[in-house]
């Protein structure tokens, strides 16, 4: 063996290593270990609401190639598996580099210069606006972007296409929380900081798979327990937090509201509500201690499918306790009654007078990245900049006036984002720009979805990857990633944090600010877009917000980088921002009370029968992110978790691994059985990351709350069968002419389920 | 006794590979993860359990005491290094060694892998990776004084015994005060490993 085949420079690959599994984008026989060129900015996760600091680590090119943990206060230099893989996202090769277009769906895309995708789409617009009305053209934004840039989604809908259809993926995600937010406190946030968690006597988890959909929110959870809190989770699943709990209340999806109902019955039965703390800070309490009379515990048993002591068993422990938090996520917010089951957490809190206290609280957890920010600037449809409201005449002047237009030039309300679906299947909306969504994974019936979308006589889409939805519109904008331009998210504390730009974007990608100005311009109202980046969008938005509930005037690039994030309201330039609310017991509404609100539980919308007599539910597993655009491209989480799988309790009689057919009254899909105690004998368990034909939301069904308008995505009626082979995993779409990236696609094959719902172990891979 | 090194809690880990994806990261075998992460009680709980080196202590460590080439050396702080890649031959004793079965052998290379507690971070006073992220504190990094602070009345144990013989390690394992030491490693009745039979428990031939 000659020397070139024995490496002796340690800083270079060792032989045998060189075939490793992609190390994101790096090829491992291109690595060096020397790295003294590189350098280490500073920035935030760009997945969950958490927002972990990280470093990403940039070469003596200029290109991101690594991740180093941060000591941000948030994470304390934790990170989750998609956390440390995001970096891999930035020079990935599947990356979108020239805009794409078509004239009609039967062509393929191809790649167009920017002019021409430019031209084309204001062309576009100026037809369909022309011919069918300014509100046939609509736009989707999301709330995985930075602040500014949802605030560039309202201002262009309102000012620029000057329709009222605009609304976000938002819709599918937080308004429930935001809705009971609103009208209990007048304020729509979490009202303590992470840090309250490890002070409270009792935590309670509602609806929410922390250990998977917010891995570095565990360390508060277990910190808690450390110090002696009681924990107590509500899930129809044993997940990793349920399965240390104290107690784990295994309900039945739906019945959320019933549940907390009773808690609060037996609460107020036993004398452990605190009624200084209701007399002085609330309305409405008569009527909700009127309300939960209705549900004993013994009732509640029957609805929820649980122990009726074990109602009582978390009513003593919440009740009893000295400091107590209720936390809850997307488990008893994406139901009909979504913003019900939040008002029964809220009247549970606030009954026993935990609120405004360290360790005593109440707080709601985003899901995207910046499902805070994203909700709170204006591309929400009813919603203008920092949080006024579109129908308030007085609102729409301060915001006509800040854009430099008439009143009666903005747009009334529009409707929510599953509606605008069913308004393009009705041909009421002809035209559509979405932004940073993927609704042909996120939204629910999917053949819907599909069909709504089909009947689009034009559909631009912006992403970095070319997502599912992307693969169908007319026109795909390239636009950078999170590190590739700067802007603010405030995470599910509502603490405003700073992501700074690491690389410049590849040759052909511009920023989704740029894009948006770029249309603007053409589209005649370039002096209302002349924005050079997101700071100077930054502050118009904090001029924007001053003086709302939603204040972000004090908050400046500069002071998020001197102090790691504000916490809003923070109205002036010393002010420290807001960590706690509701210190003084006072909430945001005029009257200052907490508006208790009573609550009447009610079946979910798809009714049981002979037919479909389970129930599905649907949520994420930790590997991957929301509709999958990003994290089905990454080696390692798909080689984590290759595929989706149907979760069945074993007293179903399936084996583990065999095909099952998932039935609802939408659609069938065949997954394989991942058998398995820690969920209920009467529930399945489908997660949602993928597309059609593996899509859980092929499944599940567009009824939606009525206040809120989010969708029942936690509880559809199903029926399980026994089939013969399980349906593929499709490979992430790529733009003609290119593969999805093999080295990450190849453990995607396998038809096995995961070891467990988190992935598989290091054990099981091939 | 110990100093910094990694204590394991089974009862904080979420299962979430955080560990797994974090050691590709590591600059020592980079694109490559070392760490064993298994979901111990398949089918009817999300349990989860990670392994990295134990970095065994006594008498020495016994990977490096079958190791026929000399490969795998033990700096005097008490890390057991992975196989020197200029003098393995491949052979496998080590894997065979293993009481907690970690190194891993690259057939196609003859290079044996394994977890070096991060040398190239640790030995510049930086925790490991897979430590710095968990996002628990499942893996901790630092001294047991740090540990029992952060944790009040956690007990830990770094003996675990096999049949007779019990070894000593210089990464420690979180244990209930009841069982302070040793870890019954080898005496436990070992049936399955993630839901499947092991051989000699019906495992197939």
């Amino acid at each position: 063996m000659t020397a070139e085949h024995v490496p002796l420079d340690p800083s270079v690959a060792p032989l045998g290593t060189r075939n490793f599994r992609d190390a994101g984008g790096l090829p491992a026989a291109a690595w060096r270990a020397d790295q003294t060129e590189q350098t280490l900015v500073p920035t935030h996760c760009c997945f969950c609401g958490i927002q972990c600091g990280m470093y990403l680590r940039v070469d003596g090119r200029g290109k991101v190639f690594g991740v180093e943990p941060r000591n941000h206060d948030i994470n304390r230099m934790r990170l989750c598996p998609k956390g440390i893989n995001a970096y891999q996202q930035v020079n990935h090769p599947d990356r979108l580099t020239a805009p794409l277009m078509r004239r009609d769906r039967n062509q393929p895309l191809r790649e167009v210069s920017w002019d021409e995708a430019l031209e084309f789409t204001v062309g576009q617009i100026g037809r369909i606006q022309r011919e069918h009305g300014r509100d046939a053209f609509g736009m989707l934004g999301g709330a995985s972007l930075f602040s500014e840039k949802t605030y560039l989604v309202g201002k262009f809908a309102r000012v620029a296409l000057r329709t009222r259809h605009v609304d976000y993926n938002g819709r599918l995600c937080m308004v429930s929380a935001a809705g009971a937010n609103k009208l209990a406190f007048g304020i729509d946030r979490a009202a303590n900081p992470f840090a309250d968690i490890l002070q409270t006597d009792c935590l309670l988890i509602a609806g929410s798979n922390v250990g998977e959909c917010f891995p570095v929110l565990t360390q508060y959870v277990w910190g808690a327990r450390d110090r002696g809190a009681t924990l107590i989770v509500v899930d129809p699943r044993e997940t990793a937090v349920a399965r240390t709990a104290d107690i784990h209340v295994a309900l039945k999806s739906g019945t959320d509201s019933a549940f907390f109902n009773a808690v609060l019955q037996v609460i107020v039965d036993e004398g452990l509500t605190d009624e200084a703390f209701l007399a002085a800070n609330t309305t409405g309490w008569p009527e909700v201690k009127a309300a939960v009379k209705a549900y004993p515990p013994s009732r509640a048993a029957g609805i929820c499918g649980v122990p009726a002591e074990q109602i009582v068993d978390v009513a003593r422990a919440f009740g009893r306790a000295r400091r107590a938090m209720g936390w809850h996520a997307r488990g008893i917010e994406h139901h009909t009654q979504g913003v019900e089951n939040c008002l029964t957490v809220i009247n549970l809190c606030t009954a026993t007078g935990n609120l405004g206290r360290p360790g005593a609280g109440y707080g709601t957890l985003t899901g995207q990245g910046n499902g805070q920010g994203g909700r709170e600037h204006g591309q929400k449809s009813d919603l203008l900049p920092g949080g006024r409201s579109i129908n308030d005449p007085a609102h729409r002047r301060q915001i006509a006036a800040i854009w430099g237009i008439e009143e009666a030039e903005l747009p009334p309300a529009g409707t929510s984002m599953m509606e605008m679906v069913w308004q393009m299947q009705r041909q009421e909306i002809r035209g559509l720009i979405g932004v940073c969504n993927n609704p042909f994974v996120s939204l629910p019936n999917y053949a819907v979805v599909k069909d709504g979308y089909d009947k689009l006589e034009f559909h631009a889409q912006f992403d970095f990857f070319l997502s599912e939805t992307a693969a169908n519109a007319h026109v795909v904008f390239p636009v950078t990633t999170w590190a590739e331009d700067e802007g603010v998210m405030a995470n599910a504390e509502a603490r405003v944090v700073k992501h700074n730009k690491a690389q410049e974007p590849p040759e052909g990608v511009r920023t989704d600010t740029w894009v948006m100005c770029e249309l603007a311009r053409r589209l005649g109202v370039g002096s209302k877009f002349a924005f050079e980046g997101s700071r100077e969008v930054f502050d118009e938005l904090r001029r924007a917000s001053a003086g709302t509930v939603i204040d972000y005037y004090g908050i400046t690039y500069e002071r998020l980088e001197q102090t790691g994030g504000l916490v809003w309201p923070c109205p002036g330039l010393e002010h420290p921002g807001t960590p706690r609310l509701f210190e003084d017991g006072r909430s945001y509404h005029p009257d200052g009370k907490i508006h208790l609100q009573a609550v009447e539980w009610h079946p979910p919308a798809d009714p049981y029968d002979d037919e479909f007599p389970m129930t599905l539910t649907t949520g994420r597993t930790v590997a991957h992110f929301l509709s999958g655009n990003q994290t089905r491209r990454l080696g390692a989480l798909v080689e984590q978790t290759p595929r989706p799988w149907v979760e069945v309790h074993p007293s179903q009689g399936f084996r583990n691994g065999e095909p099952v057919r998932v039935v609802t009254r939408r659609g069938s899909e065949v997954l394989p059985a991942l058998v398995t105690e820690a969920i209920r004998p009467d529930h399945v368990f489908v997660p949602y990351h993928w597309p059609y034909p593996v899509a859980a939301n092929e499944l599940t069904i567009d009824a939606l709350d009525p206040r809120s308008k989010i969708p029942e995505y936690k509880v559809c009626a199903v029926r399980i069968e026994r089939a013969r082979s399980v349906d593929e995993v499709p490979a992430p779409p790529t733009p003609p002419g290119h593969e999805a990236y093999p080295e990450a696609q190849a453990s995607r094959t396998d038809p096995l389920p995961p070891t467990s719902p988190q992935g598989r172990g290091t054990g099981e891979r091939g | 006794m110990l100093g910094r090194t990694i204590f394991i809690d089974p009862g904080r880990c979420i299962g979430c590979q955080a560990c797994v994806s974090a050691c590709r990261e590591c600059d020592s075998h980079r694109g490559k993860s070392m760490i064993h992460l298994d979901y111990t009680d398949e089918g009817r709980t999300t349990a989860s359990l990670p392994t990295v080196c134990m970095h065994c202590e006594d008498p020495v460590a016994p990977c490096a005491e079958v190791c026929p080439a000399d490969a795998i050396l033990i700096t005097a702080d008490g890390v057991v290094h992975e196989a020197d890649p200029t003098r393995c031959i491949g052979c496998g004793n080590c894997v065979n060694a293993c009481p907690f079965g970690v190194p891993k052998i690259d057939l196609a290379a003859k290079l044996q892998m394994k977890c070096n507690l991060c040398y190239d971070r640790t030995s510049y006073g930086l925790a490991p990776m897979c430590a710095t992220v968990c996002p628990t504190g499942a893996l901790f990094y630092g001294t047991v004084e740090e540990l029992q602070a952060e944790r009040p009345g956690v007990d830990v144990s770094t003996a675990f015994t096999f049949g007779a013989t019990t070894v000593s390690t210089g990464v420690a394992m979180v244990v209930p005060p009841e069982r302070r030491a040793p870890v019954p490693g080898g005496l436990l009745n070992l049936i399955e490993v993630n839901g499947r039979p092991t051989p000699g428990n019906g495992a197939p031939a």
